[in-house]
């Protein structure tokens, strides 16, 4: 017999999602389905007015360029200085990248694994509460310490800080139970494995998706957080670098480069999340 | 009884294995956090080979336990379930089951959910099958379509083409058209009562519902409750096919009467007090 279904008396209707978990899911954030023109004009519009507005206040009251420079200063200094910038990008890409696949690939398995017993699931839930909620920039300096000012430490702390958020949404995702839908599987004679590719994990996605999505956007934080507490190299450590050196169009440049990446990653996800989640809109 | 398995014709001639089911004895509790609860008690039973069995009763009676138990998702405490010869301690490849509310998966399409039976069998689609069913119940053309895209009767038939399409002798379906309005109910009774006197196969059929179990049934079993037992069965001689408005004349409605005194009779005389 099946584990899950076990001897549970069949009355199932309607038994929604439980848990806490750290959720974007009813964002509203969303990146609108059918946008007309004149909204895209309008969208448009407010941006240059925005942007254009800076430039104009900037230059209208004098503001220094040491102080904030205007939207002009920054693109400029974007294409100036990106032959000493990129470098740096690939390594915080590095980084977050290899940290985040390794914290998200663990996050995921022991989600998967914890919330099949009840039991092991309460005596490990509240250590990763404790990892979802201290900020592990916080070890940086130790890792460093131990480990020296390579990309290691901030590997390490990048899963650290990726892993907990991927574990703790897939963890809501997985704990949601259709006794009908495992049933029906286990009815034509499905394994308790094809339950989990084919039921449990379609039925996990969406909540795995957000987890997904705010776990690399921590990994985001955490990697530059790294880079600016030591070392030489990334992202972060341009920023220490450009403010100590008070070059501000460029220090905003990398600025403009970090806001680029996190609104990918989450555009990237809305997408994931479009194919594959859509179904429970 | 009655004759329709003179009336049945292709695709479903093919079909046809024979196929008896024996329930004996059949007890089970569930352990609960508050206690044990008897939910099935010494229920004997046995499906005749092509019959349309329905099995009714009031809400914890246990007949949503007796058919899980017959598709084999559910132990026994006690007794027996046996097909043939074959006792069922495991789903089985000759059994399907249809749920409450289709059961479709959401995350795939029609065509998907349709192939889910396939793909766990590891077999490829009998896609000559499933597009005849499909034309069968008016679904062809909507493969491509989400189960939210669908209305519930089109969900259901969805459901009941998953089911035959890996060619079953025995359909088990519980409460299938509960969450349905009466008039799809109506059509979706008619739909199953014509896929039955086609295909030939076994159908045990769960309800809460007199009249519908009587339209549909060969026989009714009524359940009562707390525990689950076997009230008393009635045979269901009117001639197929049936139409929907059979429901209204007098002598149905007479079955219906029939039937629902003899639940009533089967009240405890404390729930008979609690009501005054």
């Amino acid at each position: 017999m099946d584990k899950a279904l076990g001897n549970k008396i069949p009355e199932f209707n309607k038994k929604k999602s439980e848990g806490g978990g750290v959720g974007l899911s009813g964002t509203s954030l969303g990146l609108g389905d059918h946008r007309t023109k004149f909204e895209t004009l309008i969208i448009i519009l407010v941006a240059v007015v925005i942007i254009g507005g800076a430039e104009f206040l900037l230059k209208w009251f004098g503001v220094p360029q040491y102080v904030l420079p205007t939207p002009s200063q920054i693109v400029t200094a974007l294409f100036t200085e990106w032959k000493f910038i990129w470098p740096h990008l690939l390594t915080t890409l590095y980084e977050l990248l290899v940290g985040f696949a390794i914290g998200a690939s663990i996050g995921f398995v022991l989600a998967a694994v914890i919330t099949q017993f009840p039991f092991v699931e309460k005596i490990v839930t509240p250590y990763i509460l404790l990892l979802v909620t201290t900020p592990m920039l916080a070890l940086v300096p130790l890792l460093i310490l131990k480990l020296g000012f390579g990309s290691e430490p901030r590997i390490i702390a990048v899963a650290l800080a990726s892993g907990p958020m991927v574990m703790i949404n897939s963890a809501t995702g997985f704990r949601r139970v259709d006794l009908a839908k495992i049933a029906l599987a286990r009815s034509f004679g499905a394994s308790t494995f094809q339950i989990f590719t084919k039921i449990r994990i379609p039925m996990a996605m969406p909540m795995i998706i957000v987890g997904l999505m705010v776990g690399s956007i921590f990994g985001l934080l955490t990697t530059v957080g790294a880079e600016m507490v030591g070392g030489a190299e990334g992202l972060g450590n341009r920023l220490t670098y450009y403010s100590a050196l008070i070059r501000m169009p460029q220090f905003f440049a990398v600025i403009l480069i970090l806001a680029i990446i996190g609104i990918s990653i989450y555009v990237l996800f809305f997408w994931i999340g479009k194919k594959w989640a859509s179904w429970e809109a | 009884m009655m004759d329709a398995t003179h009336m049945r014709t292709a695709p479903g001639a093919a079909d046809k294995k024979a196929t008896k089911m024996f329930v004996e004895g059949a007890t089970k509790y569930y352990q609960t956090r508050t206690g044990s609860v008897h939910a099935l008690d010494n229920v004997s039973l046995e499906v005749r080979d092509g019959e349309f069995l329905c099995i009714l009763g009031p809400s914890g009676c246990g007949k949503s336990t007796l058919l899980w138990s017959m598709g084999g998702l559910h132990d026994l405490s006690g007794g027996e379930i046996r097909l043939g010869h074959e006792k069922i301690s495991k789903p089985h490849p000759e059994i399907a089951m249809i749920f409450q509310d289709a059961n479709l998966l959401p995350w795939r399409n029609l065509a998907a959910n349709i192939a889910l039976p396939f793909e766990l069998k590891r077999k490829k689609v009998d896609q000559e099958r499933v597009d005849t069913l499909l034309r069968r119940v008016n679904l062809k053309g909507f493969e491509t379509k989400f189960p939210r895209e669908l209305s519930g009767g089109m969900q259901q038939r969805a459901s009941i083409v998953r089911s035959l399409s890996v060619n079953p002798s025995l359909l088990l379906m519980d409460e299938p058209f509960g969450a349905l309005d009466a008039f799809t109910r109506d059509e979706m009774n008619l739909l199953i009562q014509e896929i039955w006197m086609e295909t030939g196969k076994t159908i045990v059929f769960v309800t809460h519902s007199i009249s519908e179990a009587i339209f549909l049934a060969d026989r009714v079993v009524v359940m009562s409750a707390r525990p689950g037992r076997i009230a008393s069965i009635f045979d269901i001689d009117i001639p197929r096919p049936r139409p929907v408005d059979i429901q209204t004349r007098p002598d149905f409605i007479e079955r219906v009467l029939h039937i629902k005194a003899s639940i009533d009779h089967g009240r405890s005389p404390n729930e008979g007090l609690a009501i005054t």
